[in-house]
């Protein structure tokens, strides 16, 4: 999954949740902001949900577990986990050193994208 | 005439301040008494004088400490120590006196707090370490954790480990009949506030899927309730095939000759390690353990302990995977427990060292042989013993079961009656053929010189159920075999740990006070020690009175009219209060209340609690002062009103405050039809000064491990009574096999009237943890209600100094009235972490260096550091804190300026070890003497830290839970 990390971060959508979606046809790809890891601290543990799980936008369908707290993963769109990041799961500390990388965690097939924020609007939610 | 030969106040030993140092501290502050100091930061409204003009407290007038004990050993001779053959999960037992000596009267091992801070509680970790691999080991299963309270609460977290766990969807939980009466009790108690349905089953080896329908979980005793085994391989089979999760209750000394749970296929082994040289303590504390497969180490509630590494690379243990628990994951957590038994388990633990596996395999042997012994000569006479397997426990069946078991007591020997015909005879590691001839002679096979033939010996464990797999391979189970051994390797553990002989430990919201030596004589007398938790009610008379006297004075000092002891924690505390006011609800018709709101600045286990009490957690937000936002707590009641059951609320809040807006807390909630539940964890700041009761409290857990000097032991035991108004006392903690469930209740009519506690129980024995309840009844009996008063008075002087003297190199993050905290402050150390980048990690490792135990990290809110000095420290260690705290923002400044690198200095490195500054070449910016001789006063006291900082992610991504190979430390 080398694809993914040479993006840039200005292309990508993102939820409120700290969330980034890659948009690429009707696959979106799901991973946590440099700024949610950052927050998180060293993540030790990664809880993905199974490859043809159908999932609702907003709903928890796993868990990011660093030492000292736990974030909640949110499904970003309507749809079928088509793949889960596996090497994520061996090496959690992925989501720490490349977390628009390597680090991704999930991906989602949807019929209808919702509303996600852009770049600038994320990039001014945490301030930056 | 001369003066009466007096002692010295107690006070005056529990306190660590004099009338010269508090007037110091006083003026430094601005106050002129420590009665004007509390009274500035006390609200009004709440103060004690406003509600209890005319009736003074019931406590009576302080004792010395001498008057105290010789009133102790008065009750303890009111009891009666008969050799116990009860069984029903507790057993006599040989405590090693080695271990007596050196760990269960020893402050190095008693005074520690929970490991929290790895680096100097290695010690510990270490003794911990050895217990889960133990466990481990015998239960044939990957990873156990560092102690559960006692049994029947570890089945029940079994139950509820199974149903997060399980796939089956199913609600429904299977337990065999043949279990011990309290830990039915307990599942059906705490099944029903969850919604869970028990079903109890015959369960046998013949048993078929049709007889168990669909369940997520089913729970076997092995050796079984009525001390029969059976293969129960078939059963766990079944629930594998139903997705469900095998929980195995076993019994640590038999697993030594029988097949383990693990090789039996069990998901989860639960239990205690009692038997394993704790004494029956008439029900506790004793360490419960639960372990599991591998796959289900995250599903673990309570402490793990994993080894992981530290800045040198060396092996280093500490606790592992955190985040399970509820001080992180609130409603969501794996368990409400935050205290394990960590004293008991390190006892249990090196019982289990200086014996190794042929030790323990030869005491469970003899066990056997005595039980075998025990039913060749009862069947010799034509007694019919009921049960052809068996470990230790024989059942046998009578004309008059009532008549045996008296004729037994006569002797000097307690059986259990099962029920008019059946009479059950449990056999541990101190009977002897003596003993067994006395229990012959009850059954009348004893002939007229007292001869009893035990030449034949029957043999009670089933051919397929031998043990195949080995245990306490480990080195450190086969090495320590003489004392001289054993000695030293307790005191080299001791020597890693800091405890409170060594120096203050200002752990905010911990409360670390003195454990005065006094307080803590009558532990260990058999009187107290040598009694099971179902002894006749005869026999306990002394230790009734003491519980009623505690309960009583408890009443008094808190404003409630009863209390219950029975909780083994605070948590455990928690959940009994609030299962009293479902029960209060239910008893109205009011059923559907059942909101529970929790500030957000709450201690987690508030939210974990209600949620294992089937509450729905609704958050109150908090303003920016750090108090409950009234606009938004008046919303949510308005929201919930229907459906309020209650708030819970901790006083002084867990920012260390005196919320100037509890009362009018407490009515809005009463005026909207819930119940007030305030969280005593802070009561040392209040004791003698206002009483929860008073100011609309309905409910209260207290922690006699911190306010009533219980020492932490490391991490537990704890004792969690429960106090309530009259209203809720009837629905408090009962239990079936207590002595009497009728209970004090004060009030107008004074200490007459009584309630029988008719709730659910939540520990396996009636009274909890009695054997430790003479530490707390002392501290009342020496200090009184002045006594009590002035702890409270010193504590919140010596909190508010610590505050004013830090003031200019860390601000107070809160504070309440005219600018006072209560007993314990928050050092905001965010805005140095800002301007220079030294983190609160830093400054609580670099507090090692300079001598201390750091205080609280990052709670109750991230990148502070909250200080509670206790009553009990004297003004020069006080200042010593101070001027190290000092000390080390001058170093963090440095750092700032640039004179030290900020990925190499001495906060950055901290702990320094002894090796990190002898070996090799020095290539820091600063000096070896500025690493760990900060102080010139360090030179001939210092503590030297045995590993340097720990790496946490690292262990919790490669997690281990066992004693990691000597080769390792190399």
């Amino acid at each position: 999954m080398t694809d993914t990390s040479k993006l840039q971060q200005s292309t990508l959508k993102y939820t409120p949740e700290h969330e980034w979606v890659l948009v690429d046809g009707s696959i979106a790809t799901v991973g946590i902001t440099a700024y949610a890891a950052g927050k998180l601290g060293d993540v030790v543990f990664v809880e993905l949900p199974g490859v043809g799980s159908t999932v609702a936008s907003g709903t928890v369908v796993g868990e990011i577990e660093s030492t000292k707290s736990v974030g909640e993963l949110f499904a970003p769109v309507n749809g079928t986990v088509t793949a889960t990041n596996g090497q994520v799961v061996e090496s959690p500390e992925l989501v720490n050193s490349d977390p628009f990388g390597e680090g991704w965690l999930i991906k989602v097939e949807f019929e209808t994208l919702p509303d996600l924020l852009s770049f600038a609007e994320y990039s001014a939610l945490i301030g930056e | 005439m001369s003066q009466p030969f007096t002692q010295s106040p107690f006070t005056q030993r529990h306190i660590g301040t004099d009338a010269d140092a508090q007037s110091h501290m006083l003026a430094t502050l601005g106050y002129d008494s420590v009665e004007h100091l509390v009274s500035a930061a006390l609200p009004a409204s709440i103060h004690a004088d406003l509600f209890r003009q005319d009736a003074g407290s019931a406590l009576p007038p302080a004792a010395t400490e001498n008057e105290a004990v010789a009133e102790l050993r008065a009750l303890a001779g009111r009891n009666t120590v008969k050799r116990s053959m009860i069984g029903l999960g507790y057993y006599d037992t040989f405590t090693p006196a080695v271990i007596k000596r050196n760990v269960f009267e020893n402050p190095s091992w008693y005074t520690a707090y929970t490991p929290y801070q790895p680096e100097i509680s290695q010690g510990r970790l270490e003794a911990l370490i050895n217990f889960q691999t133990m466990i481990a080991d015998l239960t044939g299963l990957t990873t156990a954790n560092a102690s559960m309270l006692d049994e029947s609460t570890a089945v029940v977290e079994g139950m509820l480990l199974a149903l997060r766990a399980s796939k089956s969807g199913s609600r429904r939980f299977i337990v065999d009949t043949d279990a011990f009466p309290q830990t039915h009790a307990l599942l059906t108690n705490r099944a029903a506030a969850l919604g869970i349905e028990l079903a109890q089953v015959d369960l046998n080896e013949q048993t078929t899927a049709e007889d168990l329908g669909d369940y997520f979980g089913v729970f076997v005793q092995y050796p079984s309730g009525s001390g029969r085994i059976w293969n129960p391989t078939n059963v766990i089979d079944l629930a594998h095939e139903q997705k469900a999760l095998a929980v195995v209750a076993a019994d640590l000394l038999a697993l030594t000759l029988l097949k383990s749970p693990g090789d039996l296929g069990a998901d989860v082994a639960v239990g205690t390690s009692q038997r394993f040289g704790v004494p029956m303590g008439f029900g506790g504390p004793h360490a419960g353990y639960m372990a599991v497969r591998k796959g289900l180490e995250r599903q673990l509630p309570g402490r793990l302990v994993g080894v992981s590494v530290d800045a040198a690379g060396h092996p280093a243990y500490r606790l592992a995977l955190q985040v399970r628990e509820q001080h992180i994951r609130r409603d969501k957590a794996t368990s409400n427990i935050c205290t394990a038994q960590v004293l008991l388990a390190v006892m249990a633990g090196m019982y289990a060292v200086y014996h190794g596996p042929q030790g323990l395999t030869v005491i469970a042997t003899r066990v056997h042989e005595r039980a075998g012994a025990l039913a060749a000569a009862l069947r010799a006479i034509d007694v019919d013993v009921t049960n052809d397997t068996f470990f230790d426990t024989i059942r046998v069946s009578v004309p008059n079961a009532a008549e045996v078991v008296e004729k037994a007591a006569a002797s000097g020997y307690n059986l259990h009656q099962v029920d008019a015909n059946t009479v059950s005879v449990s056999v541990d590691e101190t009977t002897t053929l003596a003993d067994l001839s006395y229990i012959v002679g009850a059954f009348g096979g004893r002939d007229a010189f007292g001869h009893v033939d035990f030449d034949a010996v029957q043999h009670g464990l089933p051919a397929d159920l031998g043990r195949e797999s080995a245990f306490l391979t480990h080195p450190v189970f086969n090495t320590h075999r003489s004392e001289t051994s054993m000695m030293r390797y307790l005191k080299r553990l001791a020597d890693y740990d800091y405890a409170l002989d060594r120096g203050m430990i200002p752990l905010g919201s911990c409360t670390m006070k003195l454990n005065a030596a006094s307080e803590m004589e009558a532990v260990s007398w058999p009187e107290f020690a040598g009694i099971h938790p179902f002894a006749p009610t005869a026999d306990v008379e002394g230790y009734l009175h003491l519980v009623r006297q505690l309960e009583t004075w408890l009443s008094d000092v808190t404003g409630y009219d009863s209390v219950s002891l029975q909780p083994n924690a605070g948590s455990q505390g928690e959940l009994a209060g609030l299962l009293a006011i479902r029960g209060y609800h239910q008893s109205n018709g009011q059923a559907d209340r059942t909101v529970c709101l929790i500030p957000s600045s709450a201690h987690g286990t508030n939210a974990a609690s209600a949620a294992l009490a089937g509450m729905r957690v609704v958050v109150v937000a908090c303003d920016e002062l750090g108090n409950v936002d009234l606009t938004d707590l008046h919303a949510k009641i308005t929201e919930h009103a229907e459906n309020l059951a209650a708030l819970m609320i901790t006083y002084p809040s867990t920012h260390g405050v005196y919320e100037h807006e509890v009362a009018t807390i407490c009515a809005a909630v009463h005026t909207a039809g819930g119940q007030v539940y305030v969280d005593g964890a802070n009561l040392n700041a209040l004791l003698g000064f206002a009483r929860y009761g008073d100011f609309g409290g309905d409910v209260s857990h207290l922690n006699l491990h911190k306010t009533f000097c219980i020492p932490h032991g490391g991490g537990g035991p704890g004792v969690g009574p429960v106090a309530a108004k009259a209203h809720l006392a009837p629905f408090l903690p009962g239990h079936p096999l207590a002595q009497s469930d009728e209970h004090y209740l004060l009030g107008a009519a004074g200490t007459t009237a009584t309630v029988v506690h008719a709730g659910g129980p939540v520990s396996a024995a009636p009274y909890g943890s009695p054997s430790i309840l003479p530490i707390s009844w002392a501290y009342v009996r020496m200090m009184g209600i002045d006594g009590l008063k002035q702890a409270t008075g010193a504590a919140v002087l010596a909190a508010n100094y610590v505050a004013k003297r830090l003031e200019d190199s860390y601000p107070l993050l809160y504070s309440g009235d005219n600018g006072l905290v209560a007993h314990e402050c928050i050092l905001d150390l965010r805005p140095l972490t800002a301007a220079t980048g030294v983190t609160v990690d830093d400054v609580a490792k670099r507090l090692v260096d300079y001598g201390f135990h750091s205080p609280t990290m990052s709670f109750p809110v991230a990148g502070t550091l909250m200080v509670e000095p206790t009553e009990s420290e004297d003004l020069g260690e006080i200042d010593r804190f101070i001027d190290a705290m000092i000390a080390i923002k001058a170093e963090a400044d440095a750092v700032a300026a640039g004179r030290w690198p900020a990925d190499d200095n001495p906060l950055h490195n901290a702990p320094h070890t002894a090796q990190s500054v002898i070996e090799g070449e020095w290539e820091h910016p600063y000096d070896r003497a500025t690493a760990v001789y900060p102080l010139a006063s360090l030179v001939r006291g210092k503590y030297w830290p045995p590993v340097r900082r720990i790496d946490n992610a690292y262990g919790d991504r490669n997690l281990v839970c066992a004693c990691p190979p000597p080769e390792a430390f190399e």
